[in-house]
């Protein structure tokens, strides 16, 4: 069966559950009420250009409980939320999603640079995120622990608006410090963190003279530049290095390996069948722009937990063609969305 | 023949970034070069570990310093250089042509922006003199000594000079040069569409036998010049009110905003204003108009509506011209949103009652013109019934100044800090007002163009005190 059988098989099978009374959530049950029955229009993945795009409002304004597949009723889900954002944050509910997303994510690390065994540092957004219940289930599976280093991306967001740079700076020290200590006095050997605070701390710490073998990266922009300048000058060509692009809905796009060739142009795949991501083009997004030009990103999330159709993140992306070990299109140099025409907050985060 | 690249130095060696822009022809587009630009963590690692750099230049004496320094400049002047890192080399003529096509500066402009620098070169002894009273230059190489019979002893106020310098006036990469002489290594992040001359000057003092390692080129955004202003002991910033605002009296930066210079002529020279008319319009408008040192307010007691017409007639028939006529007078905008910015606020403080754009009539045709493709503003003069006026104490980038008719005895409570001031005057009572005004940072006392700068006085900031401090010293 080749990725897209799989993927259209995968996505028959979720639209069934979602869109099924014995199994699908309010929310979703109401919808095909109001619009059409996805369980007869929805065969491929060509045919989701039928659904509308999901509006980020529904899991603002929405009760949680819209969202419980029928399935899970009665089982406490836990409630996470997006990343650096002011004001009502968008909100999703889930049971084992992560856990699957990241026992996959620790097949595509090395053991070298994460020992099995070998304590992890988080140092970043815990608070209601997804990530900080993730990044311990990674370590765990991997026979680990990992201390944690909060960083609150809203807090941060709201200085650089209000152009308080000193205070901005005054927080980001105040968390790097935390973890310069942690290194210094626990024997730690990956790490998660953003590329912001990764710099800051190498500009305490020798990284790999403390200890850090691996260094797992996601969270803002990572031009080919910056990358450069992360292997070659922050980890020395020491350290392994592994970006990735991900959120609370979708899960986390991991990298492929850099080769000479790419320039240090990173290219994410989604976790497919679970996720899919598409480079469209912003003024009509039924189409999927070319390869290797810009585009806005739609993610489709499709699992049991949570069924999301053609999201327009906040990002754009150039499209790359399929690279092993993955059998479908990547997403490159991801950038927020606009970000030539305007300037975007992005923070530490 | 391909498009030279100019690699960011870092500590003198060439990195080629995988972030490039191009900088190109003001007229035509075309790319003249590619720039690497680094991302300000760059800047932070190499600022970290300067100590070296300083070293490089401290094995030198300072009398060593001053002979490179004249030996740069005329490899400036004359020496074919490197240009970049795919073995490009530059001319003379090929630096001042191609600089005019990214500047817009006309030729005959751009040589004059050569000589300046070339001199401050060729005459750094003269310069530090001037910056150090006389200083015995052991003093600086031994670290104490004695001046005019009183022990001296002076320490560096940093490892490096930060630079965050223009893309509008060449000339000013004068004011880094005494750095090296003073031992201290620099960091340049240099104007967007001028990359030329910091470039040409370091390969001229390598050539010369500069240390390589004393020369920061680090083509930056906006984060990475912050850096450079913050990490840098002493730094230099070039930009708009709002720019150096936030660098304001702090006496670890030195900035250079607009200078709002004016020439005032006084009741007792009044009757004479004829005869200066060459004087002051040479002030509003050499160099293009876009030196901070260039007149923007010429300050009267009287016969101000006669002294802006006869402006008016001499400026305003000005047009451009092309850039290797030898009669240029306007330069061109690298950036053509820049012209059409000046022009519509100088429009709009035109509707504000109580001014009137006198070359309007003289000038047979719009302010902002163009010519091959380039676009290029053309002189204004304004008359404006007081200081109240929006229009009366503006500076732009263009031959801009305003007339307006205030009595001697008001004029100093209204000029406002003033760069530099030409106070056409003999009567001593005025003088004595001019010496101690503390809004005058050059005063000139008769008919002299507030374009004239001199080697061994700065009108702006001394850069010796920026970079050394004196101690009292017991030596046993």
């Amino acid at each position: 069966m080749t990725a897209q059988e799989r993927l259209d098989s995968h996505l028959r099978e979720i639209i069934q559950w979602h869109f099924s009374p014995e199994t699908g959530c309010p929310f979703w049950l109401e919808w095909a009420s109001k619009n059409f029955d996805p369980r007869q229009e929805i065969q491929t993945i060509g045919d989701m250009k039928k659904f509308p795009h999901f509006q980020d409002e529904w899991l603002r304004d929405l009760q949680p409980e819209v969202w419980v597949p029928a399935a899970y009723k009665g089982r406490p889900f836990n409630i996470f939320e997006t990343g650096g954002t002011t004001g009502m944050p968008k909100q999703r509910i889930g049971w084992e999603d992560f856990r699957t997303d990241y026992s996959e994510f620790s097949e595509k690390i090395s053991d070298e640079h994460f020992p099995r065994g070998g304590a992890w540092l988080m140092m970043g957004p815990t608070g209601p995120r997804r990530l900080r219940l993730a990044i311990e289930h990674l370590a765990n599976v991997r026979g680990s622990s990992c201390y944690f280093i909060d960083l609150d991306p809203r807090f941060v967001k709201k200085l650089i608006s209000n152009k308080q740079f000193d205070v901005a700076r005054q927080y980001m020290d105040h968390v790097v410090d935390q973890a310069a200590t942690i290194l210094k006095h626990r024997k730690v050997s990956g790490l998660f963190t953003t590329p912001k605070l990764l710099e800051a701390l190498a500009e305490k710490v020798d990284i790999f003279a403390a200890g850090i073998r691996g260094v797992f990266c996601g969270g803002t922009t990572m031009l080919p530049q910056y990358v450069r300048f992360i292997v070659e000058e922050v980890l020395e060509n020491r350290v392994g290095f592994y970006p990735t692009y991900g959120n609370t809905l979708m899960g986390l796009a991991a990298s492929v390996p850099l080769l000479p060739e790419d320039k240090f142009s990173i290219t994410y795949y989604a976790p497919q069948p679970r996720a899919v991501l598409r480079v469209v083009n912003s003024t009509n997004t039924d189409e999927t722009v070319d390869y290797d030009t810009w585009g806005r990103v739609e993610l489709t999330t499709l699992t049991k937990e949570f069924f999301m159709p053609r999201f327009l993140e906040r990002d754009e992306a150039l499209r790359r063609k399929p690279r092993a070990p993955y059998e479908w299109d990547g997403v490159a140099e991801v950038r927020p969305f606009g970000a030539m025409e305007n300037k975007i907050v992005e923070g530490v985060y | 023949m391909s498009i030279p690249h100019l690699p960011a130095l870092r500590k003198g060696a060439p990195y080629e970034s995988l972030e490039k822009v191009e900088v190109k022809d003001h007229r035509t587009g075309e790319v003249l070069a590619t720039v690497s630009q680094v991302n300000a963590g760059i800047l932070r690692r190499d600022l970290n570990r300067i100590g070296e750099a300083r070293e490089s230049l401290r094995k030198f004496t300072v009398d060593e310093l001053i002979a490179i320094c004249a030996k740069a400049a005329d490899y400036f002047l004359n020496g074919e250089l490197p240009l970049g890192d795919q073995g490009h080399t530059q001319t003379p003529q090929q630096y001042m042509e191609t600089l005019s096509r990214t500047s817009g500066l006309p030729h005959v402009m751009v040589k004059r922006n050569m000589a300046k620098v070339a001199d401050s070169l060729t005459n750094m002894r003269t310069v530090l003199n001037g910056l150090t009273r006389g200083l015995d230059t052991k003093v600086i190489d031994v670290g104490y000594g004695e001046q005019a019979g009183c022990p001296v002893s002076y320490y560096p106020t940093t490892n490096a000079l930060g630079l965050v310098m223009p893309s509008n006036s060449p000339a000013v990469n004068s004011l880094w040069l005494p750095a090296i002489a003073l031992k201290t290594p620099v960091i340049i992040k240099p104007g967007r569409e001028e990359p030329w001359t910091p470039y040409r000057l370091i390969q001229s003092f390598i050539a010369a036998g500069a240390p390589a390692l004393a020369f920061g080129f680090y083509p930056t955004d906006h984060e990475g010049s912050g850096e450079v202003m913050k990490l840098c002991g002493r730094a230099l910033i070039f930009g708009d009110a709002n720019t150096v605002a936030q660098y304001k009296d702090n006496p670890k930066f030195e900035c250079h905003g607009p200078g709002f210079s004016k020439i005032l002529i006084g009741e007792d020279e009044i009757e004479r204003w004829p005869e200066f008319l060459d004087v002051i319009a040479g002030s509003i408008s050499e160099n293009g108009g876009r030196s901070c040192i260039n007149a923007s307010a010429v300050v009267v007691p009287k016969y101000a509506a006669e002294i802006a017409d006869a402006l008016a007639q001499k400026l305003g028939p000005l047009a451009p011209l092309a850039s290797d006529d030898p009669n240029a007078r306007l330069s061109g905008f690298a950036n053509p949103k820049m012209a059409e910015f000046i022009d519509g606020a100088i429009e709009q403080g035109l509707k504000e009652p109580g001014a009137e754009d006198v070359t309007a009539k003289y000038r047979n045709g719009p302010r902002k013109a163009e010519l091959n493709g380039g676009v290029y503003m053309r002189p204004t003069i304004v008359h404006c019934n007081s200081f109240q006026h929006p229009l009366s104490n503006r500076e732009y980038m263009c031959p801009f100044a305003s007339v307006v008719q205030v009595p001697q005895a008001d004029m100093l409570a209204q000029i406002g800090p003033s760069l530099v001031v030409t106070a056409i005057t003999k009567d001593p009572q005025f003088k004595e007002q001019l010496l101690d005004s503390p809004l005058i940072e050059r005063l000139n006392i008769g008919p002299i163009s507030t374009m004239r700068i001199s080697w061994n006085q700065p009108h702006e900031g001394n850069m010796f005190e920026f970079l050394y401090k004196r101690r009292s010293i017991e030596v046993a």
